[in-house]
């Protein structure tokens, strides 16, 4: 246990927003507070939200919603447009990937528009009936992948803006077409391994 | 002393000997052909018997073999916009996956010294091709109108996809270039404005151009042929005086008679980076090595000798053997010359030495046509397709700041394996993405060097804009 609590400790410290409660933990005597994967999954959670809908709103919106001065599609290079909101998100992950294994992050759906991004682990899917079925509620547990333990937090993804919806809904890989605001459209799952 | 303890003594020393002989062979010198465990790739054979430069200094450890992999080849894969990186497959929601198909590893697919397992398609992949199934299972369902019923065998052999490289082939690109015509309006290379770009990129402009009084070279080491033919080239105009490659540290160098690849490369970074990662070059790339230095001082390093024609398995002409390939190999004009060809380097010095079916149909294939009607001024620059159009073309790269770099690419495998990598760098110049696909299908009409047409349609336009058609169908 000691030695996870230190390995969350790390983890923690890379998380840019929590850095400054962090800071105050850590500006504490040798006593200082350790933190719960829990605690560390909200956190992360809550960074990963925001950027998410800040880009959907302040980017995707503005520019090609409101404007029309430029598009957000997948081939975001050739067509020189902005790239998906689930594309920023999963750059994003997967740059986290490639510099440390302490936690990792997805966005996955039961409706997914990429096959890729339906459930793969039976706790994923567990996780996103659940979320989808208690509103407002997250969804916590553990599994076992690859011989390894994982503490693994499901959040709602919840469609924050008109594009979503729009975009969505007439996707022609789509499998659901009636997404309204406020809908779920799927969730963000954090993990982080358990020693 | 008893003959069981000569016995003994016989098979210990024996044991010693040829233990310490072949752990000296595969380490640092000695021949080691013998100690190969099978044939090696086309991509591999050259350099073969540099055993180190993949293993390390051990023949166990998967990660220095990884890393072996990557050195070479990893730029390649991020230029490619790789579908499949390796970071892709790092979450841990992919660990049942990974148990059957672990593509983390180049090696899962790409197994040397196993010639037996190379599959038909001739790209080096070891494992049977159906390996798309792994985690595409659901395809048919998901894609009923287009990938019901298919065999997974074909995904990769098709022409529709590649493992990593789909910068031609994906959806939306397809749908994109589906209507072009067979050929386009007009038909000029995308000649990227190299002289300007390479300037704006820190160039390779030196100086004001140079006169013949200002030639810095001592008097013993010129003439004026070999002043005129400075004079008259790039060199002399952008700047580089006779020092620059002659003598680069005035203060530590003597003359240097004969400049190396090294001299070109203080300048033509992005190229010598290229050519030492291509066919022509890879056995001077660094860490290339006959025989390493020994801690006891037995052995000192030596390097891979340049490539030469008779070491290819391409058929190369006789005339040719034993010619090593540095720049000058293609680029220099003869003895006594300053003039530092590029015509030469597009057709001439390349068939030199190529003597296989597709190379020597080039002479008559339409491309060479269009070429010799270029250099005689009846078309405009830029028509003519010569071999290094498609083998060595203007590419762009990424710098290590991912800032675009023009360059004249010298690793001709860069957009030939698997060969629908050249579609965007050169085909799509002049032809449309239809022809282009089918045309790279026909192995035989690859043969002929483009004389004629393909024997194939490739379907996967069709499929697109089926699905894109009736979109309601998909689900
Ligand atoms: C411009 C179109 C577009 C917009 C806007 C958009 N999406 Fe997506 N979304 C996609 C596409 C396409 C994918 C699949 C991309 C991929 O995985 O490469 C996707 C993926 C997702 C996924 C993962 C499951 C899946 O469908 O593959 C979720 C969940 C999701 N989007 C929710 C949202 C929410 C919530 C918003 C608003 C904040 C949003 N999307 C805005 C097009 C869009």
């Amino acid at each position: 246990m000691l030695n996870f609590k230190t390995s969350l400790k790390k983890t923690a410290l890379s998380i840019a927003t929590g850095s400054l409660m962090l800071g105050m933990a850590m500006s504490a005597p040798a006593t200082a507070k350790t933190f719960e994967p829990q605690q560390v999954t909200d956190m992360l959670h809550l960074v990963l939200e925001s950027d998410r809908t800040i880009y959907t709103k302040k980017v995707v919106k503005r520019l090609a919603n409101k404007h029309k001065v430029i598009k957000a599609t997948e081939s975001f290079e050739d067509d020189k447009s902005l790239p998906l909101p689930a594309q920023m998100f999963r750059f994003g992950a997967e740059a986290v990937a490639d510099k440390t294994d302490k936690f990792s992050y997805s966005l996955l759906s039961l409706w997914p528009i990429n096959k890729q991004n339906k459930p793969t682990t039976e706790l994923e899917k567990k996780g996103l009936e659940y979320i989808n079925a208690n509103k407002g509620k997250n969804f916590y547990g553990e599994e076992t992948l690859g011989g390894k333990k994982y503490f693994t937090a499901v959040y709602a993804d919840v469609a924050v803006a008109t594009p979503c919806v729009g975009c969505h809904n007439n996707h022609k890989d789509t499998p659901k077409k009636d997404f309204k605001m406020g809908d779920v459209m799927g969730g963000v799952v954090i993990r982080i391994p358990l020693k | 002393m008893s003959r069981n303890i000569l016995f003994w003594l016989l098979w210990l020393s024996g044991t010693v000997a040829i233990g310490g002989y072949l752990t000296t062979t595969m380490f640092y010198n000695g021949d080691r052909s013998s100690l190969l465990i099978g044939k090696t790739t086309s991509g591999h054979h050259q350099i073969e018997l540099s055993c180190n430069t993949c293993h390390g200094n051990g023949f166990t450890d998967g990660d220095t073999i990884q890393k072996a992999c990557l050195s070479c080849h990893e730029n390649e894969l991020k230029v490619s916009k790789d579908s499949h990186p390796i970071k892709k497959f790092r979450d841990p929601r992919n660990a049942a996956r990974l148990e059957q198909l672990n593509a983390m590893k180049c090696v899962t697919c790409h197994t040397e010294h196993k010639p037996e397992l190379i599959s038909s398609m001739g790209m080096g992949v070891t494992i049977p091709k159906d390996y798309c199934f792994k985690c595409h299972a659901d395809v048919g369902k998901d894609r009923p109108l287009t990938h019901k019923d298919l065999n997974f065998e074909g995904c990769a052999s098709s022409g529709c996809h590649n493992y990593h490289d789909n910068r031609a082939l994906y959806e939306n690109f397809l749908e994109k270039h589906a209507k072009q015509p067979e050929m386009k309006l007009t038909q000029l290379i995308n000649n990227l404005n190299y002289e300007k770009l390479s300037e704006e990129y820190g160039g390779l402009k030196r100086g004001n151009p140079l006169n013949r009084t200002e030639a810095n070279a001592p008097k013993e080491h010129i003439n004026q042929k070999l002043l005129d033919t400075w004079h008259d080239d790039a060199h002399a105009k952008n700047g580089v005086n006779c020092s620059s490659c002659h003598q680069p540290n005035k203060e530590k160098q003597a003359w240097i008679k004969k400049p190396g690849i090294a001299v070109c490369a203080t300048c033509h970074k992005e190229e010598n980076k290229s050519f030492l990662a291509g066919k022509h070059g890879m056995r001077l790339a660094p860490n290339m090595l006959q025989s390493k230095a020994d801690p006891f001082g037995l052995f000192k390093e030596k390097k891979l000798s340049p490539m030469r024609p008779e070491l290819a398995r391409l058929p190369m002409k006789q005339s040719a053997h034993g010619t090593e390939l540095t720049c000058n190999t293609c680029h220099s004009v003869g003895k006594n010359n300053h003039k530092f060809n590029i015509q030469k380097a597009k057709v001439q010095a390349c068939l030199s030495c190529h003597d296989d079916e597709h190379s020597k149909a080039y002479l008559t294939s339409p491309h060479h046509e269009l070429w010799q009607k270029e250099l005689k001024g009846e078309l405009p620059k830029g028509s003519g397709v010569t071999c290094a159009t498609c083998h060595m073309p203007r590419i762009a790269v990424e710098d290590e700041y991912e800032n675009e770099v023009f360059i004249i690419t010298h690793n001709q495998n860069d957009n030939l394996r698997p060969n629908e990598k050249m579609i965007r760098s050169v085909c799509s110049s002049c032809h449309g993405l239809q022809f282009s696909i089918d045309s790279l299908a026909d192995p035989n009409l690859i043969k002929k060097n483009f004389h004629g047409r393909s024997a194939f349609k490739i379907e996967s336009i069709d499929w697109v804009l089926k699905r894109s058609s009736k979109p309601e169908e998909n689900k």
